[in-house]
């Protein structure tokens, strides 16, 4: 009983407070790649504390579409969190197809910030908005198979399950070879739903190249605040899933596994980070084909499974 | 014996009509001609029902007024309003048309000749007198150019279905045969208005510029 | 005594428009009493409709006509009493939208007319519902059929309109066609026309196959399934928007409910049949809404996502037939109920979205999104309504949408996780399909709502656009309500779904009642903490910027200082990027030149996506027809005297046949 409640306490104290930490070792392992010393890694806790002290700008053709855009964002990536399991843990809420909710909370933070990005009526947030959603219809179908993939692997259609199933499952022979290549397409759909290189650059400031920078340009103070932080609790939980299909075993005392789930996900963050460094961004029109090609890696798996 | 004979009298009297009327060249004659095989198609009527009751003398009647009065009454006005030259056009010419009404009532007296005609009728040139009438009336509608012509030709068509319906003046009931006549005045009627749009679109009542009309 | 209230309530329909015709031109007491009478007709057969279906009753009822075989027989069970609350539902919500969208005073040549039709369509599609025989089924659907074309065609002063009209005929009259062998064929086969199931074994093989491939040909003209839907979006798009909500509504979904009518009556089906469906359907719904991405016309894009609908549909009765072929009550149960409730959510959402369109008509006097924008500042109640619509039609949390797509997503991923191996196991390769829709749409209405209601004026008309007057907001937010009341509280929904799963779906063990196959509970407790979270979020917001009032500026745009209305992207750059990806299936024409001189006049730039089936198979078709008929021409000359010669001639071959030639000729001879 003590135990259900800590675990739940602390399944909410990192998914609140950990996401910004994720940013800050990116960004770490990128200046280390360059040769600089790069930003502290609390950079993010700093800018997101100033943004909320700052005053908030909003321009006169925008409604309230505006203002709900981070809103919901927001809401919707901290309530799918509470669907993921993190490390040997379960997640406090799990039921049979929470798989599809964890996907459309995700899909409704999308729909209200491309709306308020078009809300601003500028050229350059309608053309990051055009680009956030093009690319999420392919990588939702990449993430979905990947999902179904897992399901036919675990036997289960909840996430808890799921995603604890490479645990205790033998990963030898085909089944696992198909968990593997899961494994690389969820990769793939972190950095598409993240705008990471090679999808998307975060650093770039040429507006013609962003996605999703592009389309927050007109967010000020609390509201851009709540912007980023939206965006690195969906880091948070797309690298938590990963996780547990690079990492499938656990060490038995929960300390030692909160352990290991935090360092996995620095793990994962200096990945990110290493792959950042190393590649260029793609062009946008190949962008389609880099997600097709994680969606029929996906389907090789089920494939595999089906055998 | 002298109705059936003054019957076939009036009967040779509306073949001759027919072919007057596919022989002249002027309109006011041929409403004439139609006026008159409406009184004939009266007298037959009054003569072919033995006895006479109200409900025939009502539809003889009927039929002097509207086909010999009413109707041509109807199509001058509609030839006044026109305002176009009082002559029939053919398309065949005169000749051909009237040979091919004598031909059509040939084979109509020998086709009638064959037919399973009930005793009392059989001495009667009713069948071929009406097979007759049809024809010369498709005549007047298939040769003649002019609008008014065509609605002449279908009031004689008219005619001859109304002349067959003498050998069942006994038999048929009241109401059809003023059906018959009420649809013969509707569509005079109708091809009335016709006539005046038609006058109004193409200045003229030649129907031929109607082929126009269909594409 | 539920049958006879139906039939009341029917008959009340039936009748609202007629006294109107009574009244004049100008009068406005015609519209008045049509409303009504329609209303009441409509409250009195939702309500008892509902009644029946939650009580589980089956009642049936005959009418003798002047031949026995010939008489009409009634039946309302639970399945035809799901598809009559959405029937009635809507119709009230369109009279009271179009008792101020289409007032006598403004419409004064065609208003008595639609309200006729208005509740023709009604009556006829509630008796579609309720028949239980051939003859009086197909009496119903041809009235129906017709008074849909005379709705659509309302306004065929324009020359689109028309031709929309006269494809939508083609096709409907197609699907009667079809329909007709079906009938027919069923007489043949259970030697009545009563909606009998066929007896096992009686009829020859591939009777079955050959029956449900009319049906599907039939009530898939109608329902719009991809390729046979090819006559709804310039339908849809023609129509007044409260025939448009109508028309999407439910009359589309009187193909569905035939389909599943049919498929009562015949045996489980093979594996194969359910795949068929669950591929089309999957099909059909990314096919929808691609081409929805690539329209610009309000009312068209919204007549597309139907056809994605109708997609989504068709793939859960797919899956219902799967799990009936393949004996698990569970999925057969799972796919029928995300078919059946979808079927309602789709009449909520898309007669809201379809009645906002109406509004966004009625204010800004265009349907074309590229000259609409900003329209959420002098319309903003349409606005909310528009995005309740459009959230809900995406399949968003904590939308009615949402739910019944969960349904059909757990179907599915059932047959993957279960482990029971069988030729379905393929049939989990459509989920993507169903994600990769569910997201396109997601983009589609991004645009929609975005190019319309938000962002700049593009035109004078969107700036000097006004809001709807409250009749047609009433009427749209009675629909929103119910978006997020089956969102909210999709419990109260699984006992209706329960009944018609139970006597739809034959199996040994019983299928088990939804409340436990899907987990309710922690859903709605989800959505309720989504939306206090979201809640709670905008007060946090809020409050931070109360003190003082917040800076209003231009767009910042990355420091451009004079942003205009023209720099916005429009909706056809939104989707250009999807409309290029899938170019090889679109098949985008842009019409314009490029100005090349050095003092270039004004030129113009137009995209279109034209309709693929109309204009690159069935146009074809019908020109090289038109070129083999043509020297068949010569007989068409326009000349009366010689059409009349025909009928002479015609005239005498037939006597001369009565009689032998010879003998006339004898005769002749000898007389």
């Amino acid at each position: 009983m003590v135990k259900a409640f800590a675990t739940l306490l602390i399944h909410f104290a990192l998914l609140t407070a950990a996401p910004p930490l994720l940013l800050g070792v990116i960004n770490k392992t990128k200046a280390w790649f360059a040769g600089r010393r790069g930003p502290p890694l609390l950079q993010a806790y700093y800018d997101l504390a100033r943004l909320f002290r700052k005053e908030m700008v909003f321009s006169r053709t925008t409604t309230w579409v505006f203002r709900a855009g981070p809103v919901v964002g927001v809401s919707a990536a901290l309530l799918a969190g509470l669907l993921v399991p993190f490390g040997a843990f379960d997640a406090p809420v799990a039921f049979t197809g929470d798989l599809v909710l964890f996907a459309y909370l995700m899909a409704l933070g999308r729909f209200f910030t491309t709306a308020a990005a078009l809300d601003t009526g500028s050229a350059f947030e309608g053309m990051g908005a055009a680009r956030e959603v093009s690319f999420a219809s392919l990588a939702e179908a990449a993430l979905f198979m990947a999902f179904v993939v897992l399901v036919r692997f675990s036997g289960s259609l909840s996430l808890t399950p799921m995603f604890h199933a490479p645990m205790t499952a033998p990963l030898h022979g085909l089944p696992g070879a198909a968990v593997f290549l899961v494994a690389v397409a969820l990769f793939v759909v972190l950095l598409a739903e993240n705008a990471r290189v090679p999808v998307d650059d975060p650093n770039t400031h040429l507006e013609l190249t962003m996605i999703h920078e592009a389309m927050v340009l007109d967010h000020s103070g609390p509201l851009f605040g709540l912007i980023l932080y939206g965006a690195a609790v969906k880091l948070f939980l797309l690298s938590a899933l990963l996780l547990h299909l690079l990492l499938p075993f656990s060490l038995g005392a929960p300390l030692l596994d909160w352990l290991l789930f935090v360092a996995g996900l620095g793990a994962i963050a200096v990945g990110i980070g290493v792959v950042e460094s190393i590649m260029a961004r793609l062009r946008l029109r190949y962008v389609p084909s880099l997600l097709i090609a994680s969606a029929i890696l996906c389907v090789f798996g089920f494939f595999l499974t089906l055998a | 014996m002298l109705r059936l004979y003054s019957v076939n009298l009036v009967l040779v009297g509306v073949l001759l009509l027919n072919l007057f009327m596919l022989g002249t060249s002027r309109i006011r004659g041929l409403i004439q001609a139609a006026a008159l095989q409406g009184v004939a198609l009266a007298a037959i009527l009054l003569l072919m029902a033995d006895p006479i009751g109200w409900n025939t003398a009502l539809l003889a009647i009927a039929t002097v007024v509207l086909k010999s009065s009413v109707i041509p009454r109807m199509l001058r006005r509609a030839l006044r309003e026109a305002q176009i030259k009082r002559e029939v056009e053919p398309l065949i010419g005169f000749a051909p048309t009237m040979l091919l009404g004598a031909l059509g009532t040939l084979l109509s007296l020998a086709f009638a000749s064959g037919l399973p005609l009930v005793p009392q009728h059989q001495e009667l040139l009713i069948v071929p007198a009406s097979f007759s009438t049809v024809v010369t009336g498709f005549l007047l509608l298939t040769t003649r150019i002019k609008a008014i012509t065509q609605a002449i030709g279908y009031l004689v068509l008219e005619n001859g279905i109304f002349i067959f319906g003498m050998l069942l003046v006994d038999a048929m009931p009241f109401l059809v045969e003023i059906g018959v006549l009420l649809d013969v005045f509707v569509g005079i009627f109708v091809v009335s208005i016709i006539i005046h749009h038609i006058q109004r679109e193409f200045a003229s009542l030649d129907t031929r510029h109607l082929a126009s009309l269909k594409e | 005594m539920y049958l006879d209230l139906c039939l009341v309530a029917i008959l009340l329909t039936a009748v609202s428009g007629v006294p109107g015709l009574g009244f004049g031109r100008r009068s406005a007491v015609g519209q008045g009493i049509a409303s009504l009478l329609l209303v009441a007709g409509a409250l009195l057969g939702a309500a008892t409709a509902l009644v029946a279906l939650t009580s589980g009753t089956i009642e049936t009822s005959s009418f003798c006509g002047a031949l026995p075989e010939l008489a009409l027989h009634l039946r309302l069970d639970p399945l035809a009493a799901f598809f009559l609350v959405p029937v009635y539902v809507l119709g009230a919500a369109g009279t009271l939208y179009g008792g101020r969208y289409w007032r006598q005073a403004e419409h004064p040549e065609n208003g008595r007319k639609l309200r006729l039709c208005f509740g023709l369509l009604i009556a006829s599609l509630a008796a579609v519902a309720l028949a239980a025989d051939g003859f009086a089924f197909l009496f119903a659907w041809e009235i129906s059929a017709l008074s849909a074309f005379f709705l659509m065609t309302t306004e065929d002063d324009q020359s689109e309109v028309q031709q929309a009209g006269w494809v939508y005929q083609v096709a409907m009259h197609a699907g009667t066609l079809a329909l007709f062998a079906l009938f027919g064929l069923l007489w043949a086969a259970t030697g009545s026309l009563e909606f009998h199931p066929l007896p096992a074994g009686a009829s020859r093989p591939g009777v079955t196959s050959v029956l449900f491939l009319l049906a599907l040909l039939g009530f898939g003209l109608k329902a719009g399934i991809v390729p046979l839907h090819f006559w709804l979006p310039a339908a849809h798009a023609s129509a007044p928007s409260h025939v448009s909500a109508l028309l999407s509504g439910v009359v589309l979904k009187m193909g569905i409910y035939g389909l599943l009518r049919i498929l009562t009556l015949l045996p489980t089906p093979p594996t194969a049949v359910g795949m068929g469906l669950l591929a089309v359907g999957a099909g059909s719904a990314v096919y929808g809404v691609l081409f929805a991405l690539g329209q610009h016309d309000l009312k068209r894009l919204l007549a597309y996502h139907s056809v994605e609908n109708i997609g989504i549909i068709v793939m859960g009765l797919g899956l219902a037939l799967i799990g009936v072929s393949a004996k698990q009550p569970a999925w057969a149960a799972l796919g029928l109920a995300g078919c059946l409730l979808h079927v309602w959510n789709h009449a909520l959402f898309k007669a809201l979205l379809f009645l906002a369109a109406g509004s966004v008509v009625h204010g800004a006097g265009t349907r074309e999104i590229d000259r609409l924008g900003g329209l959420a500042k002098p319309m903003a109640h349409t606005a909310s309504l528009f995005a309740i619509g459009a959230a809900a039609i995406c399949g968003l949390p904590p939308l009615n949408g949402f739910v019944s797509e969960l349904l059909i997503y757990l179907g599915l991923l059932r047959i993957n996780g279960d482990g029971i191996r069988g030729a379905w196991s393929v049939a989990p390769l459509t989920i993507p399909l169903l994600a990769m829709a569910g997201a396109l749409a997601i983009a589609c209405f991004v645009k929609a709502f975005g190019s319309v209601f938000l962002g700049p004026h593009r035109s004078e008309q969107a700036a000097r656009a006004h809001e709807a007057p409250s009749g047609m907001l009433l009427a749209m937010l009675a629909l929103a309500l119910g978006c997020i009341g089956i969102g909210a509280l999709p419990v109260f929904v699984m006992p209706a779904l329960d009944r018609v799963i139970e006597t739809w779906v034959r199996l040994d063990s019983p299928p088990p009642p939804l409340a436990e196959l899907v987990p309710w509970p922690p859903l709605m407790g989800i959505n309720a903490v989504l939306v206090v979270g979201a809640l709670g979020f905008a007060l946090l917001v809020r409050s931070r910027s109360r003190r003082g009032t917040p800076a209003q500026t231009v767009t910042w745009d990355c420091g451009y200082a004079r942003p205009g209305s023209s720099m916005a992207y429009t909706a056809s750059s939104f989707a250009q990027i999807l409309v290029g990806l899938y170019a090889w299936l679109l098949r985008p024409r842009s019409l314009g030149a490029v100005p090349s001189q050095l003092f270039p006049p004004a030129g113009s730039f137009h995209t279109r996506v034209p309709e693929q089936v109309v204009e690159g198979v069935l146009a074809p078709l019908w020109a090289g027809f038109r070129r083999t008929l043509i020297p068949l021409r010569a007989v068409q000359h326009g000349q009366i005297q010689q059409y009349l010669v025909y009928v002479l001639v015609t005239l005498c071959v037939l006597l001369a046949s009565l009689h032998p030639l010879g003998d006339i000729l004898l005769r002749m001879l000898g007389w």
